[in-house]
This record gives structure tokens, C-alpha cells and sequence, in this order.
């Protein structure tokens, strides 16, 4: 009776704290207090997959550790990566966006082809292409908050009707970059420190990662996000207008997009209807990989970026190692069940 | 039932609320007083829940009307109440366990960071929130100070349980409606949570305490006001009814003619023959 008292009530804690004090004592097990580090810290994991995917490739893959190969690795993730910050923020309130690649696409061909076929200054194609992202976004967040449709659902359809508006916009043709407005194709351009060329589109996702960080961290709305993430009713409850919260992140999510679209064309010097396609799933295993999980309220927009830079990594040292492309997609689909499966066991809290 | 002259903090005479052709509420009445715990217990289905919407402002009442500080008020919503003073910590839908508990006190109304940090970029101001958590945490008497950046999640549901309290105790200026507290804890927990509503009412807010516990209720309440048939039937005292007297006038067992009634009688009076009949007659007076 005496043990089976003691199970059921928590064990007594710290002393000298009368009514209720904060920490539980836990035994301290290794796997325990793993548990317990990953469990505060969610990055720590993929921070270490991607150090050791660093260390594997610079022992064996010849010119890994170029800065030349780095930077080409940053400039491959620079496009999933941006698109990975929408799609975090998004995954955050336990939604999912599978239009993010479509959105993308439309919105560069809508700046290409405004600034090539149709003389529109390149600064304004650039402005109504974030226009078009942004109302793309504002789409997704009305169905889901209006007509309380399942982000999966509703991005699932719009990502065929985004796509569908871009092959009739395009008329399935392909932009030359040339034809375009300079300004379009700058987030291609390079500056060099030393030897090594960093494009402006590298350094934009890097400022963009550094901004999501921060507004998730330290505003209101970014608590928010994480708030309506975790328990929506909740939040409501406490007073969080959860409607207006999604709307705003799928907004945002869109607005981001249309960034991607504009790093996308200064990557590959031009806009095609057909770039970008697998972009979606390629985002959401960044932000899985990450450590960001599915169901919502836990991860870090950081993260995310070492998702990507994991994937990226994964695929150029397999390459410069001379491994067949399919087993690039093996490994990566062993890496998405893997963190997958490490986010189920650290989202476990013990009783 | 008297008022002794005691002038109520919020009050509501004669609710009503139908959904359809079912009557929830059939004109009740409710008093609570300033620096009172009042227990509200019924039965499922007697109309308390209802009754308890209309006062927190989730359902609008079809007749009637609520009182504070003997001024008509009309609440819409939950934060039509909440700018009244009027605070409700729900049963199971109380924290966000993913922020911590300076976020958590805090959620839905952030304080913002002075100058342009907080005007421009919307910065929380962090440091205000810690230190305000930490006072709030500490005067209730919930935890260590070092604390306070910890993940709800992370707590006991006790724990989990306090810091909704706090939340509510820390922006309720006028009342606090606790809705099953102690429904999902353990002994020791609830133990924890009664002790910090008697701390919240010693602070000087009347709180409101819905519970079908009757031992928490009688540990607690100053009075207990009890609901039965969409309607306010009695308002007693822990120190002049017994749990079993309360239980049976919440089923209508201690109403004359009742089955069980007498059985009812009996048995209190072959332990007090005294306090049955003064309890009888108050009874029946109210």
C-alpha cells in the first residue's frame, strides 16, 4: 500500500518550499538526461548530424573543405532554406503548407515575365511578385481560418491551382535572364571574401533566418505562433486571437515565398515554369530534419537552416565522394524517419 | 438565505438561458461577496455550468442580468470579461505547455519593451515579465525563483494547475472563477491548489469555485451556493450544514416528500438532533 501511495502521488520536492515547487526530481539516468537536453534544446541534434556530416566528408571527400565547394553548398540550400522559414512558421501553429514550392514558382514568373515581356521597371516586377506571394498566403489563411478547412487539404489544392495559373501565365515557357530587369537576377551576384564567392541571396536567407529567429523569440506574435501551435483552444482561452495569429503566418508565409522566387531566379538565371517542383517536400524535410515537430508548438526556425544545410551537405559529399544520386535520396530518407522518430521520443514528458 | 447587509461583488438576479426547448438556467440568482471563496455545486444537468458561462462572459444570458459592484455589465465574450476584472481559469485547457512561465502568465497580453525596440520592432519586454512572474509566483507562494524561465510542460499538473491561478490572480483584479481545479490531480496536488486558492482570497479577490469534491468544497468555502434545477435552491456554510445535509438539498433529497427524505432526517438527527432542526428550518425558510 505504502509503495503503491507513493507511485500515485509525486514524489515530494525541494525543501523548504511549501505548496507546490517547480522541478520534479528525476532520476538521472545517461538516456534520461539525453532526453533531458534534447528535450530544452531541440537543435542540439541536428547542430551535431550536420558537425559530423561535416567531419565524415572533409576525411573522405577530396575538395569538401574548399571554400569554393562550401560555398556552393550554401548557394544549392539557399532556396529550400528560404522556403523552409515559411514553412517552419507554418508547421509551428500544426499546419502544413504544401503550396510553398507553387507559390514560389508563380510569384517568379509573374517578376520575370512582367520585366521581360511586358517592360515593367524591374524594381516594381520585383514588388508585384512579393504582391502575388503575399496574396497566395492570404489565400491559404483565409480557407484555413474562414472556412476551417485542413492546411493539408487546402494546400494540397491550391498547390495545384498556383501551379496551373503559372503554366498559363508562362504558357509553360521558360524566362531567359537576360531579358530581365538586372535587379531580378541580383540575388545571383557574388562578392568575394578572399578566395571564396558568397552570392547575395545566400547572405538574404542568412538575414532572414536571423530575423524569424528573433521575431519568434521576442515578440508577442512569435509566442503566439508557438502558443496557438501547441494548444489553439488554449490560446484562445487566453485571450490569443488564434484566427488573426494563422492568418498573419500564412501570409508570411507567402510574402517569404515570393523571396525564394526572387533567390530562384538569380540562381538559375532565368524563371521556368518547371523549377522548383519537388521544392515543397524538399522544405519540409528542412524543417523535420531540423527538429521542428510535425504537431506543432516545438522547433526553431534555426534549426531549419541546419536541416538544410544537412540535406545539402548530405547530397554534395555523397556526390564528391562518387556515390550514385539514388543513394543521396536513400540517406535522406533515412535521415527524415530518424528525426522523425527522435522528435517522438523528446516530445515524451514523463509523468 | 440572508444578505446581512453585506454588499455583493458581482451579483446576478434572475438568468435565464434556453438552448432550444431545454431551460439551462430558470432564473437564477447569485451573490458573491468581497474576500469569500463561494463554492457552486450541483448536480449534472442543475444549470451550473451554464450559470457559470454567463458570469465569465462565453454565453450571453437571454434574461437577467449580472452585476458588478452593483453596476449592470454586459459581457460578450470571455475578453469582455476579463476587462472587467473577471478572470477564469479553465479545467483542462489551462497553459500553453511549449512556453515558459514568464510567457505563460503573460499570454495574450504582452508588455512591450520601452522606446523604439518595443514601439518599431515589437520587443517583449522580457526583463518586466520575469520579474513580474517571479513576484506573482513568489507571493502566491508556487515556487523557487530561478524557475521561472522553465517550459510548462515541464511541470506537474499541480504545477501547471498554479500557474493558470497565478495568471488569473495576477490580472483578475475583481474575481477569479476557478473551474474543477483539483478534477485531474492527484491527493498531494490538490492539496497544493486548495492551499493557493485560500492564498488568492487572502490577497483580497473573491474567488468563484465550481468543484463536485465535497470534501475540497467544505476544506475551503466560506459559502456555498447550491444549484438544482436551473436554479439557485440554497446558499449554506461549512460550519452550519454537513456535507451529507449538502449533498442531500443538491439532489432534492432533503426536500420533504422526496425519496430518501426521511432517511435523510434520520440520520443527521441520530448524530445531532439539534443542528437537523435548525438546519430544517433554515432550509425550508430559504
Amino acid at each position: 500500500m505504502g509503495k503503491l501511495f507513493r507511485k500515485l502521488v509525486p514524489a515530494p520536492q525541494g525543501a523548504g518550499t511549501a505548496g507546490g515547487v517547480v522541478g520534479a526530481e528525476r532520476p538521472g539516468g545517461l538516456t534520461t538526461r539525453i532526453h533531458d537536453v534534447l528535450h530544452s534544446n531541440a537543435t542540439l541534434g541536428p547542430l551535431f548530424v550536420l558537425l559530423l556530416a561535416v567531419v565524415v566528408f572533409t576525411v573522405t571527400a577530396d575538395g569538401f573543405l574548399e571554400p569554393a565547394n562550401l560555398s556552393l553548398i550554401v548557394q544549392q540550400v539557399m532556396v529550400v532554406g528560404t522556403l523552409g522559414i515559411a514553412q517552419t512558421l507554418i508547421i509551428l501553429t500544426a499546419g502544413i503548407d504544401l503550396s510553398v514550392g507553387a507559390i514560389m514558382v508563380l510569384s517568379s514568373i509573374v517578376m520575370a515575365k512582367l520585366s521581360a515581356d511586358s517592360g515593367v521597371p524591374g524594381l516594381l516586377a520585383l514588388l508585384i511578385g512579393f504582391g502575388v506571394g503575399t496574396a497566395c498566403g492570404l489565400v491559404n489563411g483565409a480557407l484555413v481560418t474562414r472556412l476551417r478547412l485542413p492546411p493539408f487539404i487546402v494546400t494540397l489544392g491550391t498547390l495545384n491551382v498556383f501551379f496551373a495559373l503559372n503554366l498559363y501565365y508562362s504558357k509553360s515557357e521558360t524566362t531567359r535572364g537576360v531579358d530581365m530587369s538586372d535587379l531580378l537576377l541580383w540575388t545571383g551576384n557574388t562578392i568575394s571574401v578572399g578566395d571564396t564567392k558568397i552570392t547575395y541571396g545566400s547572405l538574404i536567407m542568412l538575414g532572414m533566418f536571423a530575423a524569424a529567429w528573433w521575431v519568434l523569440k521576442n515578440t508577442a506574435w512569435g509566442r503566439h505562433v508557438y502558443a496557438v501551435g501547441d494548444d489553439a483552444e488554449a490560446a484562445r482561452l487566453a485571450g490569443v486571437r488564434t484566427d488573426r495569429v494563422l492568418l498573419s503566418v500564412y501570409i508570411v508565409a507567402g510574402l517569404i515565398c515570393a523571396v525564394a522566387a526572387w533567390m530562384l531566379i538569380g540562381r538559375i538565371a532565368s524563371a521556368s515554369p518547371q523549377a522548383g517542383l519537388n521544392a515543397n517536400l524538399d522544405s519540409i524535410t528542412a524543417v523535420v530534419i531540423g527538429g521542428t515537430s510535425l504537431f506543432g508548438g516545438r522547433g526553431l526556425v534555426i534549426g531549419t537552416l541546419f536541416g538544410a544545410l544537412i540535406v545539402g551537405v548530405l547530397r554534395n559529399g555523397l556526390t564528391l565522394a562518387g556515390t550514385d544520386v539514388l543513394w543521396q535520396d536513400f540517406a535522406v530518407g533515412v535521415l527524415i524517419i530518424a528525426a522523425v522518430a527522435i522528435d517522438q521520443w523528446i516530445r515524451k514528458v514523463k509523468a | 438565505m440572508t444578505t446581512d447587509g453585506v454588499k455583493p461583488i458581482l451579483e446576478a438576479r434572475g438568468l435565464v438561458k434556453r438552448y432550444g426547448h431545454v431551460t439551462a438556467l430558470a432564473g437564477s440568482d447569485f451573490d458573491l461577496r468581497p474576500g469569500e471563496i463561494l463554492a457552486v455545486i450541483g448536480d449534472n444537468g442543475a444549470g451550473k455550468s451554464s450559470l457559470i458561462k454567463c458570469l465569465s462572459g462565453a454565453v450571453v444570458p437571454d434574461e437577467g442580468e449580472i452585476l458588478l459592484d452593483g453596476n449592470p455589465i454586459h459581457m460578450r465574450t470571455p475578453i469582455d470579461a476579463r476587462a472587467y476584472g473577471i478572470e477564469t481559469v479553465y479545467q483542462t485547457l489551462a497553459v500553453s505547455p511549449s512556453l515558459d512561465i514568464a510567457d505563460n502568465l503573460f499570454l495574450g497580453r504582452e508588455p512591450r519593451a520601452p522606446g523604439i525596440l518595443g514601439k518599431v520592432f515589437r520587443k517583449l519586454d522580457r526583463g518586466k515579465m520575469r520579474a513580474e512572474a517571479k513576484q506573482q509566483m513568489s507571493e502566491l507562494g508556487i515556487m523557487t525563483i530561478q524557475d521561472i524561465t522553465q517550459m510548462v510542460e515541464s511541470l506537474s499538473g499541480g504545477q501547471r494547475q498554479g500557474v493558470a491561478v497565478a495568471r488569473a490572480a495576477a490580472f483578475g483584479s475583481k474575481v477569479i472563477i476557478l473551474d474543477e481545479p483539483t478534477a485531474a490531480l492527484g491527493v498531494k496536488e490538490s492539496a497544493h491548489v486548495l492551499e493557493l486558492i485560500l492564498r488568492v482570497r487572502d490577497s483580497g479577490i473573491p474567488v468563484i469555485l465550481i468543484s463536485h469534491n465535497m470534501p475540497h468544497v467544505f476544506e475551503v468555502a466560506d459559502r456555498i451556493h447550491i444549484h438544482r434545477l436551473g436554479k439557485r435552491i440554497d446558499v449554506v456554510t461549512p460550519q452550519t450544514h454537513t456535507m451529507n445535509e449538502v449533498v442531500a438539498i443538491m439532489t432534492g433529497a432533503a426536500e420533504p416528500g422526496a425519496v430518501g427524505y426521511d432517511q435523510v432526517v434520520k440520520d443527521a438527527a441520530r448524530r445531532d438532533p439539534e443542528h437537523v432542526a435548525q438546519t430544517l428550518k433554515t432550509t425550508k425558510e430559504g
